[in-house]
C-alpha cells in the first residue's frame, strides 16, 4: 500500500501501555501519515511496568523516571495521546468509539490494547479492608509505598505466589516489611514452572527471611482491634497491616465483546494480530493468539508480547506481509537472582537441571518434550537462556548427555554434538 | 552532563546530550531507530546493542559478563559491543560515539 492510501486517515488505539504506545510508535515507523490517537484510562504518561514491583517499588522514585516515551516523543512523532480518558463502546457499523463523556471518535482501524486488571478474589472481607492492594499500576505501587511506610509493625501478607507475588514480596522484604506469601497450590509458580523451580524459589525466599507458606487456602479477612487477620481453610491465620492481592488476572476482553468481537481466552486475533473485523486489530496481554511454533492459542501476559504485537499490528495495518512468530520470553529479579525464561514448558514430560561449575546460584532448568526442547529457565545464567532462545527456534536435536555433564562449560557445541550410540 | 553520538544502521548521525541516566534511555527518548530498550534497562532483551568507536573504549569499558553472554549468539557481535541500558550516563562518557549494532 502506497503512502497516499493511508493519508488523512486515522488509527485509533484504545489502551496505552506497553502494546499500544508501541503500536502507536511502530505506525509511524512503517509509514501511516494520519492521524495516530491513543487512548488510556490511566492519567498517567505510560510508564514500563516491569519495574513496578521490582527497583521502582524500592526506590522514591516517581513515574517520570520509568516511562516508555518522553512526552516529547508523542508531540514529536504526531501522536496524540489522551490520558485519563475511557473507552465505553466501539460502535463497528460506523466506525466510531465512544468515549467516557459520551463523545465519539471515528476511526478507520482500530487498535484494542486494553490488556488485563487484577482478580480481586471474592473472600469475604477482602474488598472493604483497607491496605488490601493489587500490583499493576503506579497507583497501586504509590499506595503499597504509602502502607508501607505509615505501618508500624510493616506486616505484609502475600496473596498468590506467582512471579508478581514472589518479586512484590522480594521487594518489600528490602523495604524492612515482614513478609508472608500464601500460596493456594502445593507449591509457588506452580502454573509455570518445575517443581525443581519452584523449590529453588521457596528457598531462596527463606534465606532472605520471607515466609512462603504452601497449600494456604484463604477464606476470610477478620479484623479484631483494628489490627487485619487473614484465616484459611486449615484454620491457621495470619495478623497482618498490609495485604498485597497477587493471584492473577483478568483481561479487560468486555469493550471487545459488547463490540461482538471473537473471544476464547482473550480477545482472538490472527497471526497479523487482527481481529474478526477487516479494521480491528488486538494487541498485548489481551489476546489470544496463534503461536505458530507451539503449534496453538496461546495467551501471554508479557513485555516482549505486548511489544512484538504491536510491531506486526503496526506493520499490517500499513498495508505490508508480516506474521507474528516469537519465541515467548520472560523475566524476573528477585533478591540477586535474574531469572530468563524462554519458550512455553507446558507439556513437558522431563527436566534437566544443570548447576554451572557446582555454583548454587547458577541454575538452568531445561524442558524437553521427548527430544524436542520447549522452554529453559534461567538462573542468573544469561548463557544458558540465549543457548536455549537458539535451539528452541532451530529445533536441533539436543545431546543430552552433555546438557547433564556439568563438569564441562555449557558450551552450544557441546549441546549440539553428536550423540553417541 | 556528556555529549554522545549515534551512528544508526542507515548512517544517520544523531548527537544528543544527557545528563543522567542510561545512556539506552537517552536513545529512546530521543528515537534513534535499532535501539529499543524493551525491557526498560535491566539487560534482559539485548534491543540497545551499539559498537563503541574503538578510541571510546577506554571511557566505556567492555562487556560485562551477562552482556556478553546475551551477544554471544548476535550477527553483529564484535570485541566492542554493548548493551547500552548498562552504560550509566556521566562526564567520563562525554563525546563517545556508538554505532547502532542493529
Amino acid at each position: 500500500m502506497s503512502n497516499r492510501l493511508i493519508k488523512n486517515k486515522t488509527c485509533v488505539v484504545v489502551g496505552a501501555s506497553h502494546a499500544g504506545v508501541n503500536c502507536a510508535f511502530a505506525l509511524r515507523r512503517e509509514g501511516w501519515d494520519g492521524d495516530i490517537i491513543l487512548y488510556d484510562a490511566d492519567p498517567l504518561l505510560p510508564y514500563h511496568r516491569p519495574p513496578l514491583s521490582k527497583a521502582y517499588l524500592t526506590s522514591d522514585d516517581g513515574i517520570d523516571k520509568n516511562l516508555l516515551k518522553s512526552a516529547e516523543s508523542y508531540d514529536k512523532e504526531g501522536i496524540s495521546l489522551n490520558l485519563g480518558v475511557s473507552v465505553k463502546a466501539i460502535d463497528r457499523t460506523h466506525k466510531n468509539i465512544i468515549l467516557g463523556d459520551g463523545s465519539v471518535q471515528s476511526y478507520d482501524k482500530l487498535v484494542v490494547a486494553t490488556g488485563a486488571r487484577p482478580i480481586i478474589p471474592s473472600i469475604p472481607g477482602l474488598a472493604n479492608s483497607n491496605n488490601a492492594i493489587p500490583l499493576r499500576t503506579a497507583t497501586d505501587v504509590a499506595n503499597i509505598r504509602h502502607a508501607v511506610k505509615n505501618s508500624n509493625k510493616k506486616l505484609v501478607v502475600v496473596i498468590g505466589g506467582g512471579y508478581i507475588g514472589l518479586e512484590t514480596a522480594a521487594s518489600l522484604k528490602k523495604l524492612g516489611a515482614k513478609v508472608t506469601v500464601l500460596e493456594r497450590e502445593e507449591r509457588i509458580l506452580a502454573r509455570v514452572t518445575a517443581p525443581e523451580m519452584s523449590a529453588f524459589f521457596q528457598n531462596l525466599h527463606l534465606e532472605n527471611g520471607v515466609e512462603i507458606c504452601t497449600n494456604k487456602n484463604v477464606i476470610a479477612i477478620e479484623t479484631n482491634n483494628g489490627e487485619k487477620i487473614v484465616c484459611c481453610d486449615d484454620g491457621t491465620c495470619y495478623p497482618t497491616d498490609i495485604i498485597i492481592i497477587g493471584v492473577g488476572i483478568f483481561v479487560n476482553k468486555e469493550l471487545a465483546m459488547a463490540a461482538g468481537l471473537d473471544i476464547e481466552n482473550g480477545i482472538k486475533v490472527d497471526e497479523t494480530a487482527k481481529t474478526n473485523d477487516e479494521d480491528i486489530y488486538a494487541i498485548g496481554d489481551c489476546t489470544f493468539h496463534y503461536n505458530p511454533h507451539y503449534g496453538r492459542y496461546i495467551r501471554l501476559e508479557s513485555v516482549q508480547n505486548a511489544v512484538d504485537q504491536a510491531k506486526v499490528a503496526a506493520t499490517s495495518i500499513c498495508g505490508k506481509e508480516t506474521r507474528y512468530d516469537t519465541i515467548p520470553w520472560f523475566w524476573s529479579d528477585q533478591y540477586d537472582v535474574k531469572l530468563q525464561m524462554v519458550g512455553l514448558s507446558q507439556g513437558y514430560d522431563q527436566v534437566i537441571v544443570r548447576k554451572e561449575n557446582n555454583d548454587n546460584k547458577c541454575l538452568s532448568f531445561w524442558y524437553f518434550k521427548g527430544e524436542i526442547l520447549l522452554a529453559v529457565d534461567a538462573v542468573n545464567n544469561a548463557k544458558a537462556y540465549v543457548y536455549g532462545t537458539k535451539l528452541i527456534k532451530s529445533g536441533e536435536r539436543i545431546n543430552k548427555e552433555k546438557l547433564l555433564d556439568c563438569e564441562e562449560d555449557l558450551k552450544i557445541a557441546h549441546l549440539i554434538s553428536p550423540i553417541n550410540s | 552532563m556528556a555529549q554522545i553520538t549515534f551512528i544508526t544502521s542507515d548512517n544517520e548521525t544523531i548527537t544528543l546530550e544527557g545528563k543522567s541516566g542510561s545512556v539506552m534511555a537517552l536513545a529512546v527518548d530521543h528515537g534513534i531507530k535499532g535501539i529499543d530498550g524493551d525491557c526498560g534497562g535491566v539487560c534482559s532483551c539485548a534491543t540497545c546493542h551499539v559498537h563503541v568507536a574503538p578510541e571510546d573504549m577506554s571511557k566505556t569499558g567492555s562487556a560485562s559478563q551477562i552482556e556478553a553472554d546475551m551477544l554471544e549468539l548476535d550477527d553483529n557481535v564484535n570485541e566492542f559491543s554493548r548493551l547500552c541500558c548498562q552504560l550509566e550516563i556521566s562526564d567520563s562518557l562525554d563525546g563517545i560515539v556508538l554505532k547502532v549494532a542493529n
